[in-house]
């Protein structure tokens, strides 16, 4: 592994020398009060410059990214961003903008926001958009707001949101964080909502159930109109996760499956990039009698213009500062335009297809134990494999690496044992998946001794994850 | 005790029940060794303090492994008399004892009808199989 610049330090380096000081000198006692004078110097590292430019392209090096690599990570969507979209979002009309600039010099970013809430409302089949949501688990929150409120106005006292058991961590925490108590709801052996526990659990308490379609397993809720039925019929609303959208693009809509209120990952589906943190964004669509308790302002057309409203009384009020992330929402907006409708839904075809043909090819090798056919990923399952040769999901992840290829995600969703979840997106070759393919099956036939150290290419090779995450070492200190 | 004396939910909790001096049904409450080698190496586990109110089914903490974080169930309806709040700087024991100094809390059983809903070790060893099955 690469040393730190603490560690490549020599006293007397330095990338700038300093020109000789050109006004008189004045001890540091004299100009600062007592309190305001450090003991010393900041320990900070001396390199020349050159070392230094090494030390972070060798590093930058070591980056795994779809750019790099096949990253078949399921349920995240490492979809791949056009570096088009890049190039667009910072033409300096969007770029050098500030938030306190008149309405009226923002006209062209306003309109691009209007434009990006009506097509993400054609995109949902809910007719409220609000663009302020920073990431996909702010824009459950913010929609778990919005629910409160309106129960709130009804006068309905509905404190429970059910959540199947296969559903994101992020369901469950974004309910609690939105003072709801969560209830979970029961998959079948299929990997389906159980119709039965969820006719038990939804009564005149629930206020919403937070359903993923497709789920986490990668397969569509074939039941899915009746289960949005079931939960209006006990006088709840319906929540879609959106982080599968980019399965069923262009080819239903959750408005039209029951669903009253929904959130976006526009990295997920629109190619805008991950992000590593932020700033990202979690626009959230609605359902007409919802529109009203969405965050303020929204962009409403106004004459020839566009402008914020703020005049709405009954709204949640804001949940980020100004217009949310518009670096991300432009970048989303991009790839709509460049897609089209008709392109939306190839992407959409592409991303099943490319998931189907990888499950075919590799259901024989490691079994999926939900089902024939997928949507726009799948999951594996190495629970044969551990029992019969020790060797775990976890071991096949590592040995992944040394082949040149990102892991899937293993151990989620929870209700699949020594699960491999996978996911291909839509612009891998069928040269790339068939790789893939063939490195699973020759892993599957390595010796347990060698994929229980693996990865053996990789300048870190197995970390302590139990200490790494009870006592993990955040800081540098002086040996 | 061993586990074949031991009730066990379906959530992978083992119980133990005896009757304290003044009459009243304690139960002890861990986690299985089944479910502790599916979670793997363990990280943290977050326990509720003594005196709070648990109903059966509902969780009473947390468990996180390097794979997951679980919720721990209560196997009964009462209150917590004991939290072995050594555990959480000895994981160790947990994982090693499973059954003995691994035990997580202590319930004071407000409701013993519950009781007949959990498993005995037969039936829990045949949900166990049919968990690896899967």
């Amino acid at each position: 592994m690469t040393d730190l610049l603490f560690e490549l330090s020599k006293p007397g380096c330095a990338a700038v020398r300093l020109p000789d000081c050109d006004v008189p000198e004045r001890s540091i006692e004299e100009l600062l009060p007592p309190g305001a004078i450090a003991a010393g110097p900041p320990p900070l590292p001396e390199l020349a410059e050159g070392e230094l430019v090494r030390h972070f392209v060798n590093l930058s090096t070591l980056n795994v990214s779809v750019d790099s690599h096949f990253y078949p990570l399921g349920s995240c969507t490492m979809k791949y961003n056009p570096k088009r979209n890049e190039r667009l979002a910072t033409l300096p009309g969007l770029l050098d903008l500030h938030p306190y600039q008149p309405e009226l010099t923002l006209q062209g970013l306003l309109e691009l926001l209007y434009r990006s809430q009506e097509m993400l409302a054609e995109i949902a089949g809910l007719p409220g958009v609000s663009l302020q949501p920073a990431a996909g688990a702010h824009g459950e929150m913010t929609a778990l707001l919005v629910v409160a409120a309106y129960f709130r106005d009804l006068g309905e006292k509905r404190n429970v949101v059910l959540i199947p058991d296969g559903a994101h961590g992020t369901n469950p925490a974004s309910a609690a964080v939105a003072g709801f108590r969560t209830l979970p709801v029961k998959s079948t052996k299929e990997g389906f909502v159980d119709l039965d526990d969820l006719a038990a659990k939804a009564n005149e308490q629930t206020a919403v159930l937070m359903i993923t379609n497709p789920n986490t397993l990668g397969m569509f809720e074939n039941q899915i109109t009746q289960i949005t039925r079931m939960v209006h019929q006990a006088g709840g609303l319906v929540y879609l996760d959106g982080a599968n959208m980019n399965a069923i693009l262009g080819i239903t809509r959750p408005g039209d499956f029951g669903a009253d209120l929904m959130h976006y990952n526009p990295h997920k589906t629109f190619g805008s990039p991950h992000g590593g943190g932020g700033p990202g964004a979690g626009p959230i669509a609605v359902a007409e009698r919802l529109a009203p308790y969405l965050p303020a302002p929204i962009v409403v057309k106004h004459g020839d213009g566009y402008r914020l409203d703020y005049d709405r009384p009954k709204s949640i009020g804001r949940v980020r500062s100004f217009f949310g992330n518009t670096g991300v929402l432009v970048r989303m907006f991009c790839y709509i335009l460049t897609h089209g409708s008709e392109g939306l839904r190839r992407v959409a075809d592409g991303a099943v297809l490319n998931a189907n043909y990888l499950l075919a090819k590799l259901k024989h090798i490691v079994p999926v134990p939900q089902g024939e056919r997928c949507m726009h990923e799948f999951v594996a399952s190495a629970a044969k494999l551990k029992t019969e040769k020790d060797v775990s999901a976890m071991d096949i992840a590592k040995r992944l690496l040394d082949y040149g290829f990102h892991a899937p995600t293993v151990y989620f969703p929870l209700i699949v044992r020594e699960a491999l979840m996978i996911e291909p997106t839509e612009t891998e070759s069928k040269a790339t998946l068939d790789a893939f393919a063939e490195v699973i099956f020759r892993i599957t036939g390595e010796a347990p001794d060698l994929l229980h150290d693996a990865p053996h290419s990789t300048p870190i090779s197995r970390p302590d994850e139990v200490q790494a995450a009870r006592n993990p070492i955040l800081r540098w200190s002086p040996p | 005790m061993t586990p074949k004396e031991l009730l066990y939910t379906k959530t992978h909790e083992w119980v133990h029940v005896e009757t304290d001096p003044a009459g009243a049904k304690i139960a002890t409450v861990g986690l299985t060794a089944f479910a502790i080698e599916a979670l793997t190496d363990l990280v943290y586990v977050d326990l509720p303090e003594v005196g709070r109110q648990v109903a059966a089914g509902e969780p009473f903490g947390e468990i996180e492994s390097v794979k997951a974080v679980s919720d721990l169930y209560s196997p009964v309806d009462g209150q917590i008399t004991e939290v072995n709040s050594g555990l959480s700087n000895n994981l160790a024991s947990l994982s090693g004892d499973p059954y003995g100094a691994g035990w997580l809390i202590k319930i004071k059983i407000s409701d013993e009808g519950g009781l007949s809903e959990l498993l005995d070790y037969a039936a829990y060893q045949e949900q166990c199989e049919e968990d690896n099955d899967e």
